[in-house]
């Protein structure tokens, strides 16, 4: 993109705002997302995130997206995964290695129920008001 | 079919020692007696954090918080909340209990944590610059370049209460003003991403997560100031951070968020990244902007301060990455919601790792004056292991320890510098009743020792003359005097050292001798080391009546000093023994005492 002038960012930041809720209004597309700071690759997020693609490959899933995000703070539970499907609640899986990320494929996403015992608390609310502030 | 209702149980060490079992068992069956099972998925899950006000309950997706839950609760909860949709009132959380400092109204109430700098942290994808603008990014920016002066920018800082988060507190709005008051054609802005405090991590997992929000700060800086160029100084050994901030570096460029004629406001910035090389002592302002200049990394006497005579020798604001994260909110949110946040003394949130012998080990980002109790204890959820809690260490090599009675201190600037340590980087380090404290000194004054750049005598020939005599106490030769000593040259220290690295390198010693000094006096007096960890103090001894002869310990001694046969009385041969320990963490009887 060619460089912006102040209209522009602000018409952007309007649409994008719009794709970022997306994240939970019902009949959208299904999110993953991993943390993959330095501390989530090192305990294996990159592994995680592989069993993920996997998984969704085998079971022909194509209206999940896979992102990354930075550092969550959960250190003691990394890799951790946000999973954000529509008509469920958002929840954030702790100690995702390939096997859980298998599972939380089958369970959460197909089956639409909660993988138990790997779920975890986001440790702060959101400050970011999903209006941006208007 | 997705379910109607969630209902998660916190299954979180200290819940499920309260009884969390059998809430779980309860809320099932209550939900079979109604004949709601396949409308309500019932789920166990990791610990909340929130371990003082277990066992928790939450249910989805009302968001329902139900705290110190009884067993007998679950039926109400299913035949309250669940089939009538009446949540139960005596259960919820009360936040007119809590005493947690400076809630915001359009806050959830529970969470301990309130996060402004790692606010974009595990939300946003880092390597999107549209995600960043979609959550309230570069709003700040258009607000300084069209709407705000200079002056009001520093104004908006100053009411905001806003102080260095690197370590020392000092007004973020009075290094700006400085800067801005200078009379020079050439300003810089600097970022001080050497993060070098063992076990901190917090700039790292910022600029990682989030590396548009230093930017962002920093072109509102340049703006401010009047400075066209600035520069990040971090650490090669951050090689994904380095890489995000190149990354976000090129997409705001094209964006025309960096560069020439910024938003068509006719200001110019850019920023360069220098890598440094890990030295800890560049991670002191004068050192840093040598290191910059190409020169090796050596602190320089102050004043001038770098605000007035900097980087090639023209005013420059130098921030910390924390610091600098903080600033879009403020720009943005206004100082009057910034600084309803924290004490009166320090305004804002501090972020802090929260390492050591602790559960919940993780990054932590709480308002100033949230106590030490409650981050060690609900957020952390306390001691691994279920052993006692001795101290912790804040502030790094530079600070100090905090013992039990100061566990209910509100933490501040402040508070911290008054019990003994610092509010440092934000290194948090707990200890327990297996932690010998004079180990824990020599640790970090062995590092601090290690990181001395040499150039003022102070501090090269005082920290070597401490570790030295620490080295000797640690092996059982120590003496009284030895302490006296030790004083003396750390009070030297502090007076004469250059930097602050000469200046802080006694506090670990100082603050231990001040709150454990009786451990100090076992080793030199008595000889022993109470908590079992200096090897020259301690031997290790198998006990007659408790040893089964099942020959683990022999097998797995590296040293072969552990004789006796199968189904008899070993015995380990002590001067053999060379003291390491593996007899007593492979023996599954405790037959292996350390004496």
């Amino acid at each position: 993109m060619a460089k912006m002038t102040l209209e522009e960012l602000r018409s952007l930041r309007n649409r994008v705002q719009g794709d970022l809720q997306k994240r939970d209004i019902e009949g959208k597309d299904s999110r993953i997302i991993i943390g993959m700071g330095t501390c989530g690759i090192a305990a294996g997020a990159k592994e995680t995130l592989d069993a993920f693609l996997t998984a969704l490959d085998e079971h022909k899933i194509s209206s999940t997206s896979v992102t990354q995000s930075g550092c969550m703070g959960l250190c003691y539970v990394e890799p951790t995964v946000e999973v954000i499907v529509p008509d469920m609640p958002t929840v954030i899986y702790g100690k995702v290695d390939a096997k859980t990320a298998k599972k939380i494929v089958e369970e959460h996403l197909i089956a639409r129920r909660l993988v138990t015992d790997h779920i975890f608390d986001r440790p702060a609310a959101d400050i970011i008001k999903k209006d941006g502030g208007k | 079919m997705a379910f109607r209702n969630y209902i998660l149980v916190c299954g979180g060490t200290a819940c499920e020692s309260i009884k969390s079992e059998q809430i779980y068992q309860n809320l099932i069956t209550a939900c079979k007696e109604h004949g709601i099972a396949d409308e309500v998925q019932i789920v166990k899950t990791g610990c909340f954090g929130f371990c003082e006000q277990g066992p928790i309950v939450k249910v989805l997706p009302e968001d329902a918080f139900y705290v110190k839950v009884k067993p007998e609760d679950a039926a109400d909860i299913i035949a309250e909340h669940v089939v009538k949709g009446r949540q139960v009132e005596r259960l919820l959380y009360d936040k007119k209990s809590s005493t947690r400092h400076a809630r915001v109204e359009d806050i959830q109430f529970y969470q301990k944590q309130f996060r402004i700098v790692l606010r974009n942290c595990g939300f946003i994808d880092p390597e999107s610059i549209d995600e960043y603008i979609a959550r309230e990014g570069y709003q700040a920016l258009e607000r300084a370049l069209f709407e705000m002066t200079s002056e009001e920018i520093i104004e908006e800082l100053r009411n905001s209460g806003l102080r260095g988060r690197g370590g020392a507190g000092f007004p973020t709005w009075m290094k700006w003003n400085f800067t801005r008051q200078a009379k020079n054609d050439i300003k810089y802005v600097v970022c001080n991403a050497d993060e070098g405090d063992p076990g901190a991590y917090m700039d790292r997992s910022t600029l990682e997560g989030d590396p548009h929000s230093v930017l962002e700060a920093m072109t509102i800086c340049g703006k401010t100031i009047g400075a066209h160029k600035g520069y990040i100084y971090i650490r090669a050994e951050y090689p994904l951070a380095i890489n995000r901030l190149e990354i976000a570096m090129k997409q705001a460029r094209e964006y025309g968020l960096l560069g020439t004629d910024i938003l068509g406001s006719g200001f110019d910035f850019d920023i360069e990244i220098r890598l440094g090389a890990g030295a800890f002592v560049c991670g002191e302002e004068t050192a840093l902007l040598q290191s910059i200049e190409g020169k090796r990394g050596m602190p320089q006497p102050r004043p001038p301060f770098p605000a007035i005579k900097g980087l090639w020798g023209k005013p420059t604001v130098i921030n910390n990455v924390e610091t600098w994260a903080n600033i879009p909110v403020i720009i943005s949110r206004g100082a009057s919601w910034f600084s309803k946040i924290g004490t009166s003394d320090s305004k804002g949130t501090k972020v802090f790792a929260l390492t050591g012998k602790i559960r919940n080990s993780g990054l932590v980002e709480v308002p100033m004056g949230t106590t030490l109790r409650d981050i060690i204890f609900d957020i952390g959820g306390g001691i691994a292991g279920n052993k006692k809690f001795k101290a912790v260490q804040t502030g790094g090599p530079s600070g100090g320890v905090l013992t039990e009675e100061y566990l209910d201190t509100p933490i501040d600037f402040g508070s911290l510098v008054k019990a003994g340590s610092m509010m440092g980087s934000g290194g948090m380090i707990v200890m327990d009743e297996d932690d010998c404290i004079v180990d824990v000194a020599k640790f970090y004054l062995d590092f601090s020792v290690d990181e001395s750049c040499g150039k003022c005598a102070p501090c090269r020939i005082g920290g070597k003359s401490l570790a030295r005599i620490l080295e000797k106490i640690t092996k059982g030769n120590g003496t009284l005097q030895d302490i006296t000593t030790m004083e003396a040259i750390g009070e030297a220290m502090k007076k004469g050292s250059l930097c602050a690295l000469g200046q802080t390198t006694p506090n670990p010693i100082l603050s231990t001798l001040d709150h454990f000094r009786d451990e100090y006096l076992a080793h030199i007096v008595d000889k022993k080391c109470p908590a079992g960890k200096c090897k020259d103090l301690i031997s290790y001894w198998i006990l007659e009546d408790k040893c089964t002869g099942c020959t683990v310990c022999g097998r797995k001694c590296p040293v072969g000093a552990i004789t006796g046969a199968r189904k008899e009385v070993h015995v380990i041969d002590q001067n053999a023994c060379t003291q390491c320990g593996v007899c007593y963490e492979v023996c599954r009887f405790d037959a292996i005492e350390i004496r």
